[in-house]
């Protein structure tokens, strides 16, 4: 039974990944006054896009194609490492969020390199802009996640979040505030939500996320779209881990409290960009560095305490 | 041992060989690159037994030279830097045969690989010299024949420029070397390494500074990295690979093995070598962002990676002093396997670099495009060793790192921490730098439309060209995933330069994870198999349509509407303006109808022009203040060795 339980939760994630999207959409439909697009419209999607016979580029190579996949396998790869209602992920060990980090960057590699091979100015200017918040936003995330193996004393994700309970919020309750804040504005930037990119745009010049794809089509957006949602997942779950730590010991009952939870993350999302106007772009790195700043407090305290 | 002075043999007479058959280019060819792969084999088989049974094996001929001796000692620690020395100038051999063949006629092809064939067997030596005298004439030597090479296309001004930066630099750090082997041997009969004393009091630190100069001249760690970034670039493809991928590393040798002699250690040397490496890491990075030379890219990422083993080293120290073992003990491991990993990555990107050049005959990155379609063997390879070099698991460049990172997050004690943090962050930033610089150099380059007639017209690089680069990517996936197996050998070369107790430690702190991630990457690698089998599925008995890209309505795109390496980083390189001081030129829109306008953005060496220069030319003026001394008249000459012999024989009597 103790082996099938990380594959249940591995399971699990991989299905309710595209359920967050429709939430958020959810959310956001409800704060402007519209009925909103259904709940599961992003399983649809991805069940017509699959059906699809794709369109290429001739200026494209097989990396165009490749990107894509080898994305959706390092998210998914990702999605071992990553604990599940503070239990051990299927992939624990000392220094598996470094992995984590690396992972995400490799998807990030290949989206990248998948958008230069169109030779399109859009998808090139989209890449860019990934590249450079990612420059900024990564150190942010790396040194949260630091500061939270100094907070817990552990080194591998499942051993923080496992460690991490409500007494840890009594004790610390400022660091891990800064760290729950610094992960949420990394989850943003990461995901391309607003205030760092618009998930809905309709300008390419505007877009950084959406821009990169927009030659992709057929099952390789499929892919997109499936790996963008399981990131947010990761991210989310994240963010969840770190609010939630309370254990009851009982599988299924953190379990269900951690998928409430992360519907909750989800619904954050959606009121913050309701909430919020998007920044313009020359503004978006001072947001990023706001996180980083917030993961180094962190710290501090944590090496002062 | 024997195997290694046979291999040195076979080295030499190769190069004699060479340099003999000059007039007949294809002989001399031959010679050369059959030499290098024989000698490369030959010495691969003490290296490797040495590494794995720990034992040093030690030769002392006879030889009169004062204060030296003719004695070689190949430990695991010489063994661990001769493998990759050897991997890699075996196979720049390979594929130098086809990279010189556009050249027969025109070039000196007998002296190139006499020279390469030198640079080589000079390395071995400065590897397995046990005295200073031995290890100092292979570093001249080995700087003598680097600089032939950095001079092969010598009528090109740049590559004038290149090796003179070169020579002094050189130069400048074997006066340091002497100053600091004649400090730790002064006490002694011989300079030998065995016979070396530590100097009491400030004397210690003396020395470590001279070596940390001295040999960050030949590592090329930031300030210190003037003449990698001229350098590296004006060697053809193969000395390239050879110069960045290993010569570099004779610098972190010499650093290793000297704090071998300088125990006990100070606190304040690891930070040095810390602060050094991580200002050198993230500047590096930050460098290779501005350029626009594919081939100046990889000289500062490799730059980069140099810092990256000076702080794990600066770290391991620091941690070593403050009674953290085990936390020393991965840091000094990361650093000797990404020592490995960066010869095997950064040689496939030289090579690439090298068959870029060949195929398309530029390098520049704006001038290039879509040679993935041209060049389609070399793209997978040249793809495969960027994510490397940006440190993407499941490929080599990441074991060294994690290892790096695992010591950073060792949960020691203040001060070791503080290091750690440090590391960690500066290892951080580079990573995402390091991403950005590869996927703007290898996307330029490879993919998309062709910016010029040349890029349109590339060829693919020759058979042998390919097979190197093969061979070197092969090494980069199976070190990435024989993580845990590459461990022994690491942990036999920690034992050798620091000790049985960190070699243990990192051995028990390593394995575990080291096994993780290697099942990590093999899962990582089903993983994206079973995905591709998704995809064939869902393609299943469809035809993809082809069409143009996406343009947004524009009826007539170019291939210059792409964006280039200069507007891919602008944003990156806009904000890191006052570091990187480009030298840019705007168009400024002042009629409603703008006529034609151009644009041009330059990639300053900051360190050169705003520091070395005007030292130089401070210098320079001193110099003539003394140039009354220099008359040029032969007789005046002898007078003054005639007083100087007098003055020595008065201050000895």
């Amino acid at each position: 039974m103790e082996i099938v339980k990380p594959l249940v939760q591995l399971l699990a994630a991989l299905l309710l990944a595209p359920l967050l999207p429709g939430v958020i959409n959810r959310v956001k439909a409800f704060f402007a006054g519209r009925r909103g697009q259904p709940l599961l419209q992003l399983y649809y999607d991805l069940a017509k896009l699959l059906r699809k016979t794709p369109v290429y580029s001739r200026t494209t190579t097989w990396v165009f194609k490749a990107g894509p996949a080898i994305g959706l396998a390092a998210l998914a790869a990702a999605l071992l490492v990553m604990p599940f209602a503070g239990r051990p992920s299927a992939l624990s060990f000392d220094g598996d969020f470094v992995y984590l980090i690396y992972l995400l960057g490799l998807a990030r590699f290949c989206a990248v390199l998948a958008a230069l091979d169109t030779g399109s100015a859009f998808e090139g200017m989209g890449a860019s802009r990934e590249m450079q918040f990612a420059v900024f936003s990564e150190p942010g995330f790396f040194l949260g996640l630091a500061a939270l193996a100094a907070v817990t004393g552990q080194r591998s994700l499942g051993g923080m979040f496992g460690v991490l309970t409500g007494d840890s919020w009594r004790v610390a309750a400022p660091v891990l505030a800064l760290l729950t804040a610094s992960f949420f504005i990394a989850l943003l930037a990461e995901n391309s939500r607003v205030p760092a990119d618009d998930p809905n745009t309709h300008l390419e010049l505007t877009m950084i996320h959406e821009a990169m794809i927009l030659d992709h089509s057929g099952p390789d957006l499929a892919y997109i779209l499936y790996g963008a949602a399981l990131k947010l997942w990761l991210f989310g779950s994240l963010i969840a881990s770190m609010v939630l730590p309370s254990h009851s010991g009982a599988w299924a009952r953190d379990a269900a409290m951690f998928l409430l939870v992360m519907l909750g993350v989800a619904a954050a999302v959606g009121v913050t960009e309701s909430v919020m106007a998007r920044l313009r772009l020359t503004k978006v790195p001072y947001m990023l560095i706001t996180a980083f700043a917030f993961s180094a407090l962190a710290l501090i305290f944590q090496m002062g305490r | 041992m024997l195997l290694v002075l046979l291999s040195l043999l076979v080295l030499l007479a190769s190069s004699a060989l060479a340099f003999v058959l000059r007039k007949d280019p294809a002989r001399a060819q031959d010679a050369g690159a059959y030499g290098a792969v024989a000698a490369s084999l030959t010495g691969l088989l003490p290296a490797g037994r040495v590494l794995l049974t720990g034992m040093p094996e030690t030769l002392t001929l006879p030889w009169a030279v004062p204060l030296g001796s003719l004695s070689f000692t190949l430990d695991p620690l010489a063994a661990f830097f001769l493998a990759p020395l050897f991997i890699l100038t075996g196979l720049a051999a390979v594929y130098g045969v086809d990279y010189l063949k556009a050249y027969e006629g025109k070039k000196p092809l007998g002296l190139a690989w006499a020279a390469f064939n030198i640079l080589t067997a000079s390395m071995v030596v400065v590897f397995t010299a046990a005295n200073a005298v031995l290890f100092m004439l292979g570093w001249e030597l080995m700087a003598a024949a680097a600089f032939l090479l950095v001079l092969f296309e010598h009528e090109r001004e740049q590559s004038r420029r290149a090796a003179y930066l070169y020579l002094a630099a050189g130069g400048a750090g074997a006066l340091l070397l002497l100053a600091a082997f004649g400090l730790l041997g002064r006490s002694a009969a011989s300079l030998d390494f065995a016979l070396f004393s530590v100097p009491a009091g400030g004397g210690a630190s003396a020395v470590f500074l001279l070596c940390l100069a001295g040999f960050g001249l030949k590592a090329g760690f930031i300030p210190l990295h003037v003449w990698v970034p001229e350098a590296d670039p004006a060697a053809p493809g193969y000395v390239a690979a050879v110069m960045s991928g290993v010569m570099m590393k004779t610098g972190i040798y010499g650093l290793i093995r000297v704090l071998g002699f300088l125990s006990p250690w100070q606190e304040w040397w690891g930070w040095a070598m810390l602060l050094a490496g991580a200002a050198s890491c993230v500047l590096g990075g930050l460098f290779a962002l501005a350029q626009h030379d594919l081939r100046r890219v990889l000289a500062y990422s490799s730059i980069e990676n140099i810092g990256i083993i000076l702080m794990a080293l600066g770290l391991g120290t620091v941690a070593a002093v403050n009674g953290a073992t085990a936390m020393s003990a991965l840091a000094f491991a990361g650093a000797l396997l990404h020592v490995l990993n960066h010869a095997l990555f950064k040689g496939l990107l030289f090579m690439g670099a090298g068959a870029v050049l060949r195929g398309a005959g530029t390098s520049e990155l704006d001038a290039l495009g879509g040679l993935g379609k041209r060049m389609p063997r070399t793209l997978p390879l040249f793809l495969l060793a960027s994510a490397a070099a940006c440190a993407l698991p499941p490929l080599n460049g990441f074991t060294g790192e994690f290892l790096i990172y695992l010591a950073a997050f060792g949960g020691a004690a203040a001060p070791a921490a503080l290091a750690g943090i440090v590391t960690a962050l500066a290892l951080a930033v580079a990573g995402a730098l390091a991403a950005a610089a590869f996927t703007r150099a290898a996307g330029t380059a490879f993919l998309g439309e062709p910016r010029t007639g040349r890029a349109a017209g590339a060829q693919e690089a020759g058979p042998l060209m390919i097979f190197s680069m093969r061979a070197l990517a092969l090494l980069c996936l199976l070190a990435g995933l024989a993580g845990p197996l590459l461990l022994l050998p690491v942990g036999t070369a920690v034992a050798a330069a620091f000790g049985l107790a960190p070699a243990l430690a990192a051995m028990e702190g390593a394995a575990a994870p080291l096994v993780y991630v290697s099942a990590a990457g093999l899962l990582l690698i089903s993983l994206a198999a079973l995905v591709f089998a998704g995809r064939a599925l869902a393609l299943k008995g469809k035809q993809p349509a082809a069409a143009g890209t996406w343009d947004c309505g524009y009826a007539a795109p170019t291939a210059r509407m792409q964006y280039g390496a200069a507007s891919f980083s602008q944003p990156l390189t806009d904000f890191f303006q006052p570091i990187l001081r480009k030298i840019g030129q705007y168009p400024v829109i002042t009629e409603y109808f703008p006529g034609k306008a151009s644009f041009s953005t330059e990639a300053q060496a900051v360190f050169y022009n705003s520091f070395y220069m005007p030292a130089a030319a401070r210098l320079r003026d001193l110099a003539y203040r003394f140039s009354w001394i220099q008359h040029g008249r032969l007789q005046i000459y002898i007078l003054y060795i005639v007083v100087t012999l007098l003055l020595l024989l008065l201050w000895k009597l």
